[in-house]
């Protein structure tokens, strides 16, 4: 027994470790995970990304080639720096520090030296290339914009960030990814999936070849063109016309809900976002919080909408029976409730129906309205959430849910959202202000233009969207199927012939537009600011919201300019220009065009920022652009009228 | 004339041809595991496979040496060669050379002497001579105390020099001892302590005493009417083991320093809390990974001789020495391991065969004392770079890189070999 203890025991070791080599090297050989292998070299193929085209098939985004220069410290052999920096443009100081930094990031990994070489410079570089070890030149993709407009509707591209790495396994460090714009909202169709081929390396950690004969390789997947709905010659009017001034403006065609043009004012030029000056510039666009220029102010500023929210009114009036189109509120310039007044503009004892209360914008016959709403089944807080539920039926008060990167809730109240206000007694004059879209209304622009979408169609809207076609996919239903209101397309009428009226002899009367039949509603809004810690009001925001022609509409828009006074005065003639230049292809009220390019509300904007007392509204005088900036425009419109482009 | 040739053939070739695979499998390992440059030269001296390639010739002028020396030599001078030794490493203390915190080596120009690994075969000489004493009982208490300082005086002496792997080395001459008629509690306390030091680290003290007393009492309720064991025995037992397992975890806890713990909680998988498990992996238990996913990566046949990317990369740290085997893992995969698994169980089982063929018990005691030897390094190396057991720096014996290990490893071969060979005269 003695003698056999120790030959036991060699026999049983001798034994286990041939179970565990089985168990290792073939039972779970093949968790042999070949992202982890270091051993791999793992080199992607990227795709190339899907082109983007405007509504007539214009090409708006293309690709073009980047070169970078790379460096791997540890292979740097002595060089002439002398040659290279002068190959690369840069001086000897720079040339240490980028290399020092390199080598601190890593003497073993690949850092970029110097990013985006111009073809020249890369023509140049290339002959001389075998003289520096160490480094090499590596060509990226990057984004061509063949146009300089329309940067918060496209975008741009970047490099991922950290937290994009955590949340999506497909990207990779330095890999570039959609940012903004319809680059993000479609990034998985324009990027593609890129391909992946493992080599194996060998002990110079030179590449022999492919890893198992490219068994586990992976062919790139290109990325998709695309088309989007934005129409680039009405887009680019409508960033001309907005020059100088703060807002936006969205057109929307309402027998698709294709979102025609999407200008947000102030806006930058895509370009400069690519390339060596991206981050650079990307700091400055980022850092400027008075203008922001990248708050897409057509979807994600919230607004009081003002007067064209009358129109709910009305229609919910009527869909609620609570008014009919001809009878008559009288108005004593303003509306009396209780001890309190609401001032209006029409004479004193003025009797309005429906449609010259819309046409006049009568304060009074829509706070009677409001309130024969909410009161008429003797309960407010009844009444209002039937309100709301109207409201909301518009597409207001949430997100449109559509394909756009960024958007807004906005807000229609309900009785809930006063409970904290209110909490125990509510009646409808606490809520007064909603009658004429002020206090607790608020909407986007592109919220609002789908609501004159919705009532140009006479009850029902397609969702707002920005894609027209990717190559061989169809649309998905969310933007091919109708969604109808809660109002009875009988009740359209009225108000519409209200909104014909507007433009007839109302509010916007000046603004008529030869052989187009335009509806239209004014709006001017009162808002506020904390200047200097306490609030401030300023200059009237200027609203309009139209569709054309009234019968069978081509489109609809909602136009907010921050601070231009009266409904009329900005937003509205840049309606109709932009109704005009829709339907006809050509302006023929160039008074209009002139007007609004010669005036800038950039000293409005200052004023807050000045330090001193300023005065709003009437008491201010308009500020013109000099003659310089306004010959630019008018190059600008002539250019852009130009069939060629 | 006839005696003298068939001098050669009194060796055992069996042993010799084992002894050449494992060397020259080793050495193309090493030579896998080491070289970087394009051009390999064979006898480099700036190259670790290179140097291994002149320490395998000097090891053909040992092998002459210690064949041609009398037999009859290593029994009368094993007690001078056992004192030589023991000063050699005593006078590391004063001369030795610091290598990752052992200080274990001696210092002859460029070239370096680990005495710890002669102290193996010397120890393996002096407890053969202490048994084979003809007034030497291995069952008399006071023998025994002998025989444990010869063993306990090296094993301390290598512990002081930090060297933890070479001092576990020395628990092998309990085979030879075992073997040779020490009472059979020593295994039964031996393996008890093993099983409850375990249970007490993994499932703490609680349960392994719960355990013991099921099963301690539960064997006492089930053989007393036998009359072999007392109840007071076993709740002397009972207490002892309860001892023990709260030793054991207070020993683990406050004595052993925490490079240690950490290697001890990593292989019984205590440490649940997965940042400290991913800090573990990046560093001492860096090795271990990468070497169970290069032995992974060779599959059944492995990816060829000098093309196992792990291996050409670098990125099992030590790989020429202690990690050989991840090596020979991903480049010969299954194949090639067993090979080599097999290579040794078969030289371990000819020597033991051969040790109980010896006429002197002399013999007979070294040749089980090389066996237990390269049994505990062959068990420990493998063990611990297959993750089975926790790490411990240790050499594969033969086919590590290093002079002093291969030399130390092929005395104490061939000392048997020739101690072999003179049996037939011993008629």
């Amino acid at each position: 027994m003695r003698q056999f203890f120790l030959f036991v025991s060699i026999i049983f070791v001798g034994l286990l470790f041939l179970s565990r080599l089985f168990y290792l090297q073939i039972y779970t050989s093949n968790e042999h995970d070949l992202f982890d292998d270091n051993a791999i070299r793992k080199v992607y193929d990227y795709p190339k990304r899907g082109f983007i085209y405007d509504r007539n098939s214009k090409l708006l985004v293309a690709n073009q080639p980047s070169y970078d220069v790379m460096v791997i410290p540890r292979e740097v052999e002595p060089l002439d720096t002398l040659e290279f920096c002068s190959l690369l443009k840069i001086n000897k100081e720079q040339f240490i520090k980028i290399y020092n930094r390199a080598r601190r990031y890593s003497p073993r990994l690949p850092s970029v030296f110097l990013s985006h070489l111009s073809k020249g410079d890369y023509a140049a570089l290339q002959e001389k290339m075998r003289k520096f070890k160490g480094f090499y030149i590596q060509k990226r993709s990057l984004r061509h914009y063949q146009t300089t407009i329309g940067a918060n509707v496209l975008g741009d591209i970047g490099e991922v960030s950290t937290s994009d790495l955590r949340r999506d396994l497909y990207y990779r460090m330095g890999d570039l990814k959609g940012k903004q714009g319809v680059e993000a909202s479609y990034e998985k169709i324009l990027r593609g999936v890129k391909g992946i081929k493992f080599i194996q390396k060998d002990r110079f950690n030179r590449n022999i070849g492919p890893y198992k004969e490219g068994k586990f390789d992976t062919i790139p997947e290109q990325g998709k063109d695309i088309t989007i709905t934005i129409d680039a010659k009405l887009q680019e009017y409508g960033e001309l016309l907005m020059q100088n001034k703060r807002g936006g403006v969205i057109a929307i065609e309402p027998s698709s809900g294709e979102i025609l043009a999407m200008v947000a004012a102030p806006t930058y030029d895509p370009n400069i976002l690519v390339g060596r000056e991206r981050s650079k510039n990307f700091t400055k666009l980022f850092n400027d919080s008075i203008a922001k220029p990248l708050f897409n102010r057509s979807l994600q500023g919230v607004y009081e909408p003002g007067s064209p929210f009358k129109l709910m009114n009305a229609l919910v009036g009527l869909q609620e029976g609570v008014i009919t189109p001809n009878e008559t509120v009288t108005c004593y310039a303003g509306y009396k409730y209780g001890n309190r007044f609401m001032k209006c503009h029409c004479y004193i004892g003025r009797r309005n129906n429906l449609i010259s209360g819309i046409q006049e914008s009568c304060n009074a016959y829509f706070a009677t309205t409001y309130r024969k709403i909410l009161d008429k089944e003797g309960s407010a807080s009844t009444g209002i959430d039937t309100w709301s539920k109207h409201v909301k039926s518009f597409g207001l008060g949430n997100f449109l849910n559509n394909d756009l990167y960024v958007g807004q809730k906005g807000r229609i109240p309900d009785r809930a959202y006063y409970k904290h206000i209110y909490p125990k007694t509510f009646y409808s004059t606490y809520t007064i202000s909603n009658a004429i879209g002020q206090g607790e209304v608020a909407t986007t622009p592109i919220q609002l233009a789908n609501m004159i979408a919705a009532i140009a169609n006479r009850g029902y809207y397609y969702t707002p969207h920005i894609i027209k076609s990717i190559e061989d996919k169809t649309l998905p239903e969310q933007f091919t199927k109708a969604k109808y209101t809660t109002i009875d397309k009988t009740h359209f009428e009225p108000v519409i012939e209200g909104m014909f009226q507007v433009y007839k002899k109302g509010t916007a009367a000046s603004l008529q537009v030869k052989d187009i039949d335009i509806c239209g509603k004014t709006g001017t809004v009162e808002n506020f600011a904390i200047v200097d810690s306490l609030k401030t009001q300023l200059t009237d925001h200027s609203i309009f919201v139209a569709f054309a022609p009234k019968n069978n509409p081509k489109i609809a828009i909602a136009v907010f300019v921050e601070n231009g006074y009266w409904g009329s005065r900005f937003a509205g003639k840049i309606a109709s220009l932009m109704i005009e230049k829709h339907i006809k292809g050509k302006i023929t009220r160039k008074d209009l065009e002139e007007w609004i390019l010669r005036h800038s509300l950039e000293d409005e904007y200052a004023k807050p920022y000045s330090g001193e007392p300023f005065r709003i509204n009437g008491q201010t005088r308009s500020q013109l652009v000099d003659d310089s900036e306004y010959r630019r425009l008018k190059r600008l419109i002539k250019t852009s009228q130009n069939p060629i482009n | 004339m006839v005696r003298d040739t068939n001098r050669h053939f009194k060796f055992d070739w069996i042993t010799i041809i084992l002894f050449l695979l494992l060397v020259g499998f080793g050495w193309l390992n090493i030579l896998s595991a080491s070289h970087t440059g394009a051009d390999i030269d064979y006898f480099t001296f700036s190259q670790p496979y290179g140097k291994q390639s002149i320490f395998i010739l000097l090891t053909f002028c040992i092998i002459i040496v210690i064949l041609g020396i009398e037999a009859k030599f290593y029994e009368r001078f094993s007690s001078i060669i056992y004192i030589l030794s023991m000063l050699s490493l005593i006078g590391l203390f004063i001369f030795g050379k610091n290598v990752n915190g052992a200080t274990s080596w001696y210092a002859i120009g460029s070239m370096t002497l680990q005495p710890s690994e002669f102290a193996k075969a010397a120890t393996a000489l002096a407890v053969a001579k202490q048994i084979s004493d003809l007034n030497t009982n291995i069952n008399s208490i006071k023998d025994q105390i002998q025989t444990f300082i010869i063993i306990i005086v090296p094993a301390l002496l290598v512990l002081l020099q930090n060297d933890t792997g070479s001092t576990i080395v020395y628990g092998a001459f309990f085979f030879v001892l075992y073997r040779e008629g020490l009472p059979k509690y020593y295994l039964t306390i031996g393996i008890s302590v093993i099983i409850l030091s375990v249970l007490a680290l993994k499932f703490g003290t609680l349960i392994t005493s719960i355990i013991a007393s099921v099963l301690i009492l539960g064997y006492y309720f089930l053989n007393r009417n036998k009359k072999k064991v007392t109840l007071l025995q076993s709740l002397f037992v009972l207490l002892l083991s309860i001892g023990v397992s709260f030793g054991v975890k207070f020993f683990y806890q406050n004595v052993i320093p925490p490079h240690q713990q950490d290697r001890i909680s990593l292989w019984l998988r205590l440490e649940k809390d997965p940042m400290k498990l991913q800090q573990m992996k990046k560093t001492f238990a860096y090795n271990l990974n990468e070497s169970e996913k290069a032995i992974r990566s060779g599959g059944f046949t492995g990816r060829g001789f000098m093309e196992g990317t792990r291996t050409t990369g670098k990125f099992v740290p030590e790989q020429h020495t202690d990690y050989i085997f991840s090596t020979v893992g991903e480049e010969w995969g299954f194949l090639g391991c067993s090979f080599v698994v097999i290579l040794f169980v078969l030289l371990l089982l000819r020597i033991l065969h051969l040790a109980e063929l010896q006429k002197s018990q002399f013999s007979r005691v070294y040749g089980y004392g090389v066996a237990s030897i390269i049994f505990i390094h062959f068990l420990i190396n493998i063990g611990m770079v297959m993750g089975l057991i926790p790490t411990i720096g240790i050499p594969l014996p033969l086919f590590s890189y290093g002079g002093s290990g291969l030399w130390a490893f092929t005395i104490l071969i061939f000392i048997f070999i020739k101690l072999d060979s003179n049996r037939i005269n011993e008629w």
